[in-house]
């Protein structure tokens, strides 16, 4: 299992952390915008009524037989009804002294005549909205200015505003709620690439090592541009290491192969006694160099093919057919019968190099430990699932050591006497791993050893 | 010293407050503990029947109903208002006023329509139009005048019958009598026209509907302008000369009010009162007073509570308005 990385945060959960927090500062900042909006306009509309109601005093200001009258109409305070039943305070004055009115309304100089002047101010402990104007009459002694304040509590204008609050409330609220499903929706559909190129790359098997050619978007294409390049340079590695195997197997047997033939001719001229034990030697000792040689390189083989499997339909058979014909001379050597017993073409799918591999390293061992005159006999049967075994009526395994040796470099306590690396059925382990399958080791009830391969 | 001169001051207070009433009842124990003071435009006869029943539960209260008139009634509270719990006036418009200035306590709750309450302070109790009322005997062949107009003919008609036996408000004394002629005047031009053919048939001034009536039933007068239909309604039961007429060409409806004093320290009795009012007082079926419910009269609209109100008692407005009225009448 490749090493956990260290996880620092969340992509998913910064971003959309981000999101829900700016959409909740934009719904408060609405909600004030809003408010104050609607503050503004709710004022104006008070203001409006207020100089309306100004003015219509204001208008009906005149001077008869030397005195200031203004009969100003019903409408003038009929206007300012409101929800609420705000109060209503005003005052006339001439010249600065009140005509009528409530004296409470403090008089200001900030007077116009073209448009009423607005403020608001704390009268008998209530707050009010004050319009006032003024206008000059000209009699016919003298002219004289008569100015008029309006003013009005503001509890309709309040509760119209607690409303217009609760409604921008559940405004901001709603958007609030709608972009916050918006940021989550974002925030997935940003990391859904990443976790999309995950995925890829995890349902990839070992060998693939193509380039990624799905498009990504911009953000992510020096990832995927460095994974791609990483995999190619490994597809190179690897094709390099395989060469490299090939060589090396090519390059240590052939020398050795010629070795032992020239060992062997030196042996039919060779009469002296102690001369021809010690080409025997010679002989015994490259036999071992290149059978080593042979199963570490098969090992090694194994190893990197495993992770590369070149699967494709093989028939079980065949290939333990083939194996056995290519066997029989070695077989011969020791009076061995290869007996077979296949129940017809048996096929799976596999990598024939290694299935061959590992079928070769068992029986060659079962040639190795069967003893003289008897029988190797290889079973392939299809049910209940592919199965290959291969028993001889040697020895057999070592009780007490049965699980140890599949294990590399392991060798049985008997085994002391013949060539071997003790690769064998690591191998035929590796292989049958790499397929899926098992491999069991057992001794048979008459003696000898028995490997069945389950695939 | 002090002692002495605080002695001096109690008396000499107790007896400048000696107000002279119109009528001054006090309901409930002598020995009771708390005390409503209420203040009213309203004779003692329709609110006798709330009180009591009121007072029923209550054995540690009594209640002092002081009467007078509108007008006065205003001056009074304003003066004091601490020395009354309840104020209930006919002439909506000073009563508007006392609220708008801010002397009545907000009662919350109050079963009304948004039309018969004022700042949630103001609390409409009954619906009383005004009327025309006659003595069937100054219209021997049953012609009675249904309409402002109809009343301008028959006075023109018959100077004669008319002279010196016709009688309305004096406005510059009566809160409500000001009320309804400024309402008239605000209507229709046909108040200023029937002012002028009554003044100039010598018309009496009276500061009250009460005093009206009874010189009706005695024979003093033929014909009263802008009585207190209720009022009037109540009398004509027994007294089958009165005729009672509800002109039909524009009807002036105001509503009776009252509000809870500020400033006063009875304030939850006086909640009470409101409340146990405003539910005696709702429907036709069982009004406690006898008098119209707010409700009474259909869709025909009282003079309506808002600040408007306040024009009239402007003063300069209600100068203008008075020496136009005098005018007219006082000739």
């Amino acid at each position: 299992m490749a090493e956990r990385p260290q996880i620092s945060g969340s992509l998913f959960k910064r971003l959309t952390a981000i999101l829900i927090f700016g959409s909740m500062l934009l719904s408060i900042v609405l909600f004030f915008v809003v408010r104050e909006f609607a503050a503004r306009i709710a004022q104006a509309g008070q203001d409006s009524i207020l100089e309306a109601s100004v003015s219509s005093i204001i208008d009906a200001a005149v001077i008869r037989d030397g005195r200031v009258e203004v009969d100003f109409p019903y409408a003038s305070f009929s206007m300012l009804d409101t929800d609420q039943n705000d109060r209503v305070f005003y005052a006339i004055r001439q010249d600065g002294q009140l005509l009528s009115g409530y004296k409470v309304i403090p008089q200001t100089d900030r007077l116009r005549t073209d448009s009423a002047f607005f403020e608001t101010r704390i009268l008998a402990q209530s707050k009010f909205r004050i319009a006032s104007a003024q206008r000059v009459l000209i009699g016919s002694q003298r002219s004289t200015t008569v100015s008029v304040y309006v003013a009005q509590t503001q509890d309709s204008l309040s509760q119209t505003l607690k409303q217009i609050s609760l409604n921008v409330g559940a405004l901001c609220l709603v958007f609030f709620t709608f972009t916050a499903i918006l940021s989550y929706i974002a925030a997935l559909a940003t990391v859904r690439p990443l976790s999309r190129l995950a995925s890829s790359v995890q349902r990839r098997s070992g060998e693939d090592l193509r380039p990624f050619k799905q498009p990504v978007p911009s953000e992510m294409v020096p990832l995927v541009s460095s994974l791609n390049s990483l995999m190619n340079r490994l597809d190179q590695t690897l094709t390099r290491s395989e060469d490299f195997i090939a060589e090396a197997a090519h390059r240590v047997r052939t020398p050795l192969a010629t070795v032992r033939s020239y060992a062997e001719t030196t042996l039919q001229r060779v009469t002296k006694s102690e001369n021809r034990n010690a080409l025997k030697a010679m002989m015994r000792a490259v036999d071992e160099s290149s059978r080593a040689a042979g199963q570490l390189l098969d090992h090694a083989m194994i190893t990197f093919r495993a992770d590369h499997l070149d699967k494709q339909q093989v028939d079980l058979s065949g290939i333990v057919e083939d194996l056995a014909t290519s066997l029989a001379p070695i077989a011969e050597m020791k009076d061995l019968k290869i007996v077979l017993r296949t129940d017809g073409p048996v096929h799976v799918e596999g990598d024939p190099i290694l299935l061959q591999n590992a079928f070769r390293n068992v029986l060659d061992n079962a040639l190795k430990y069967a003893p003289f005159e008897t029988e190797v006999t290889i079973q392939v049967t299809d049910s209940p699932r592919p199965t290959v075994t291969i028993s001889d009526l040697g020895a057999g395994f070592p009780n007490d050591e049965i699980q140890a040796l599949t294990k590399r470099f392991r060798r049985g306590k008997n085994a002391k006497n013949s060539i071997g690396s003790g690769l064998g059925l690591t191998i035929a382990q590796d292989v049958a791993l790499a397929h899926g399958g098992s491999v069991a080791l057992t001794n048979g009830k008459s003696g000898g050893a028995c490997v069945t391969f389950y695939l | 010293m002090r002692y002495f001169l605080s002695v001096i001051l109690a008396f000499c207070s107790s007896l400048c407050a000696a107000q002279v009433w119109e009528d001054q009842r006090i309901f409930g124990a002598a020995e009771a503990t708390q005390q409503l003071r209420i203040l009213s435009s309203t004779d003692t006869s329709f609110l006798v029947p709330v009180i009591d029943a009121f007072l029923e539960d209550r054995p540690n209260l009594k209640i002092e109903y002081l009467v007078h008139g509108t007008s006065t009634i205003d001056l009074l509270y304003r003066q004091n208002p601490g020395d009354f719990d309840l104020v209930i006036s006919s002439a909506m418009d000073l009563q508007l006023k006392l609220v708008n200035d801010g002397f009545g306590k907000q009662v919350d709750d109050i079963d009304l329509p948004k039309s018969a309450k004022w700042r949630d302070t103001l609390f409409a109790f009954t619906k009383e139009p005004a009327a025309i009322v006659l003595n069937r005997a100054a219209f021997p062949n049953g012609d009675l005048p249904k309409t402002r107009q109809d009343l301008i003919t028959a006075l023109r008609n018959q100077p004669d019958v008319f002279k010196d036996k016709i009688a309305t408000y004096d406005v510059r004394t009566s809160g409500l009598g000001y009320l309804f002629a400024t309402q008239d005047a605000r209507s229709s031009e046909t108040f200023w026209r029937l002012m002028e053919v009554m003044g100039g048939l010598g018309t009496r001034l009276y500061c009250c509907s009460g005093q009206m009536i009874d010189g009706l039933v005695l024979g003093d007068i033929a014909v009263a302008y802008n009585v207190l239909g209720s009022y009037a309604e109540a009398r004509a039961k027994t007294e089958p000369a009165l005729a009672v007429i509800l002109p039909s060409d524009f009807p002036t409806t105001m509503m009776r009010t009252i509000f809870a004093s500020d400033a006063a320290q009875t304030n939850l009795e006086a909640e009470a009162f409101i409340r146990f009012l405003i539910e005696q007082q709702r429907d036709d079926g069982r009004n406690i007073t006898g008098l119209p419910s707010v409700m009474s009269f259909g869709t025909q609209q009282s003079i309506p509570l808002n600040p408007a109100l306040l024009s009239y008692l402007d003063a300069l407005k209600r100068r203008t308005f008075i020496e136009a009225w005098e005018n007219a009448l006082v000739q």
